[in-house]
């Protein structure tokens, strides 16, 4: 039997495939404007990797969880990321969960999620920030996190996007170096990311899941802020659609 | 509902603009209320009262000025509903939970307030809230900041007497309230012209206890599992007490229970995760939460709020033959009221743990409106102590509007499933 986990996150989704007890299959794509578009998109990729979905259990997770017409069920993304990130990590953690639009600490226990905060209704501390700075700075997500590196802090005051934007904008303009700036945005992101980790308190390892579980240099940063070592590892991203797929195992059909 | 314009030929209203509120309510009203299944038949009543609450009701109030009445509007729990009905006032609690009323709020206050009062300000300034406009007098308190300077602004646009609430507990607090609950008995005289005498304030007494009583009966009938009415359904109840005619409420209450009473014997348990909610008042009508919750597979079973338990915890004894022990009475109650303005408020805690176990509650929500800070700050203690009893706790800081909905809706069923 397939079990299937389905992400639809709300810059990227992700599919994540079980055949019994074995990851057989991960696949992203972007969401796109429809979400169910994307969802049917995923239904024809799948079944041309040979999978038969009217077959298998299948799980809808992410902000576009509602728009997987062929799904048996739907889960927060909060519970399947914290499944996900335990079957990844095989130990009891707290996961940082940087998302498209949001960004979530989840505490998860004996296997489970016992608490999770979230910050929403700003984009302060998202991966849509990062990508926005990106495009201020004219360079890729992965450049701006390379140069940041090489790069001396500069404060970004403003915790608004907005703002933040305009403030790069004119540090660019008063001649800042690039390298500086980008430290200064990569350093605002994390320094969200620590205010929430202090408000919501760190049991066992730390583990970064999403779409910049791949960044080393960010990584790297983000262990030195914090203080501790931030594990991850190139499956991360799929945490949610992992964590979705595990859990399609105990639905009834 | 009927044609009522007439009435407001009232050059003290905003009608055009009245009209899109009237417009809006009951369609709201419909996808929250109306698609429940299963609903008790009493609350047929609670239907018709918000389908007429612009209509019926404001005519009776209209009816009762002309005959030579007076209306005061009221926007806490601590303002006693006894003095007022023992000068033959009628009180309504003046509804402040719209989004409606926001914008016109605005004008005259700054935005990082409280929706509440923000809209009861936006009610009164865009004259769009026929209640407001029948009021001859509105009472305030100083319960918060936002409120308390509020009146200042209000002043200028009607009469207003502000009580000063003790924020401390002491017995030297309580007769300072005892001296506020006889000024107010003071200025309700002369409102009205009618003498609070201690048989009149006996008789306010207990129509207020008789309508508690009859509100904590439906609150324990919630602890039924599963509860025999929706939390939607009961907080409507809450709502309408606030505004109105308290003998017909107590009646149409009790017929509510006395249905309730017989499902209670046929209800199978559902399955559904039972919720308490602790926090702000959810003033009429504001029913965000609430409908966001029993969408999903949960039932919220209690309200640790003013439009909750703490509105109707504890009655005012009648034990004694004068105003004065009379008022030591209400004052003793009303102080007996756990609200996060003052301080320490240790009661509360007290209350939401007691409540935990009476409900059989799986997880508690605590509902934090935007900007009030008292209870922003107290969470902090909640979570100390639930965190003790292990009893999950979610946070949701929020406002009217609607565009934060489904943010909410992931972090509930998050909760869910983690409980
Ligand atoms: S929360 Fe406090 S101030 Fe607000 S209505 Fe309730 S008792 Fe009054
Ligand atoms: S909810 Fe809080 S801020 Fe708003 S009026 Fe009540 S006490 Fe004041």
């Amino acid at each position: 039997m397939n079990y299937i986990g389905i992400d639809i996150g709300s810059t990227a989704s992700k599919v994540s495939v079980f055949k019994d007890d074995d990851l057989k299959l991960n696949i992203v794509m972007p969401t796109g404007w429809n979400s169910v578009d994307t969802s049917n998109k995923i239904k024809e990729e799948l079944v041309k990797k040979g999978i038969d979905v009217e077959k298998s259990k299948v799980i809808a997770t992410g902000y576009g969880r509602v728009s997987v017409p062929y799904a048996h069920k739907t889960i927060t993304e909060i519970t399947c990321h914290g499944k996900g990130a335990y079957y990844l990590a095989q130990e009891d953690l707290t996961v940082i969960d940087i998302g498209g639009q949001d960004t979530k600490i989840i505490t998860v226990e004996d296997g489970n999620v016992s608490n999770f905060t979230m910050n929403d209704k700003c984009a302060a501390g998202t991966g849509r920030f990062m990508e926005l700075m990106a495009n201020t700075l004219n360079v890729s997500i992965d450049e701006m996190a390379q140069m940041a590196l090489k790069g001396r802090n500069i404060n970004i005051t403003s915790m608004c996007t907005v703002f933040a934007e305009s403030e790069v904008i004119s540090l660019i303009g008063s001649g800042a170096n690039r390298e500086d700036i980008a430290r200064g945005v990569v350093n605002s992101i994390i320094g969200r990311i620590k205010s929430l980790l202090n408000k919501h308190g760190v049991k066992g390892s730390l583990y970064l899941t999403g779409g910049l579980c791949e960044l080393e240099p960010f990584i790297q940063l983000l262990s030195e802020e914090i203080g501790s070592e931030v594990k991850t590892g190139p499956l991360g991203r799929y945490a949610g659609s992992i964590g979705g797929a595990l859990l399609a195992k105990n639905i009834e059909i | 509902m009927g044609d009522y314009k007439k009435m407001w030929q009232d050059p003290n209203m905003d009608i055009e603009k009245h009209d899109i509120l009237c417009a809006a309510l009951p369609e709201q009203f419909g996808d929250i209320y109306l698609t429940q299944k299963n609903r008790p038949d009493a609350m047929n009543y609670f239907n018709y009262v918000v389908a007429e609450i612009h209509g019926a009701r404001i005519m009776e109030l209209e009816k009762y000025k002309k005959e030579g009445g007076s209306v005061v509007g009221t926007f806490c729990v601590f303002v006693p509903d006894e003095v007022i009905l023992a000068t033959k006032a009628i009180g309504v609690g003046l509804c402040s939970g719209s989004q409606f009323w926001i914008e016109d709020g605005e004008k005259v206050l700054p935005r990082n307030i409280c929706p509440l009062v923000k809209a009861f300000a936006g009610a009164k300034i865009g004259l769009t809230c026929p209640y407001f406009q029948s009021c001859d007098m509105i009472v305030g308190e100083t319960t918060c900041d936002a409120k308390k300077k509020a009146w200042e602004i209000m002043d200028e646009y009607m009469p207003v007497h502000v009580m000063e609430l003790p924020q401390m507990k002491r017995e030297k607090n309580i007769k300072e309230w005892e001296d506020e609950i006889k000024i107010f008995i003071n200025r309700m005289e002369e409102l009205t012209g009618n003498k609070v005498t201690v048989e009149s304030l006996k008789k306010g007494i207990d129509v207020c206890n008789r309508k508690r009583r009859a509100l904590k009966r439906l609150y324990d009938l919630r602890k039924n599992i599963p509860s025999p009415i929706s939390g939607l359904d009961a907080l409507l109840v809450s709502q309408v007490a606030f505004s109105d005619d308290p003998e017909r409420f107590i009646e149409k209450t009790e017929e509510l229970c006395d249905e309730l009473e017989e499902r209670v014997k046929e209800l199978k348990p559902n399955g559904k995760k039972r919720i308490m909610v602790t926090g702000t008042p959810m003033a009429l009508p504001n029913w965000k939460l609430h409908s966001i919750v029993e969408g999903l597979n949960a039932e919220i079973v209690v309200e640790e709020t003013c439009t909750g338990t703490r509105y109707f915890e504890n009655e005012v004894s009648t034990e004694g033959d004068t105003i004065d022990e009379l008022v030591r009475n209400m004052a003793e109650r009303y102080m007996d009221i756990n609200c996060a303005c003052f301080t320490p408020n240790e009661g509360r805690t007290e209350d939401i743990v007691k409540y935990a176990e009476e409900y059989n509650i799986d997880g508690v929500i605590y509902y934090n409106l935007s900007f009030c800070h008292t209870y922003a700050i107290e969470y902090e203690k909640i979570e100390k102590v639930l965190k003790e009893k292990d009893i999950p706790l979610l946070k949701i800081e929020t406002d009217y509007s609607e565009e934060d909905t489904g943010q909410i809706k992931t972090r509930v069923e998050a909760f869910l499933e983690m409980i």
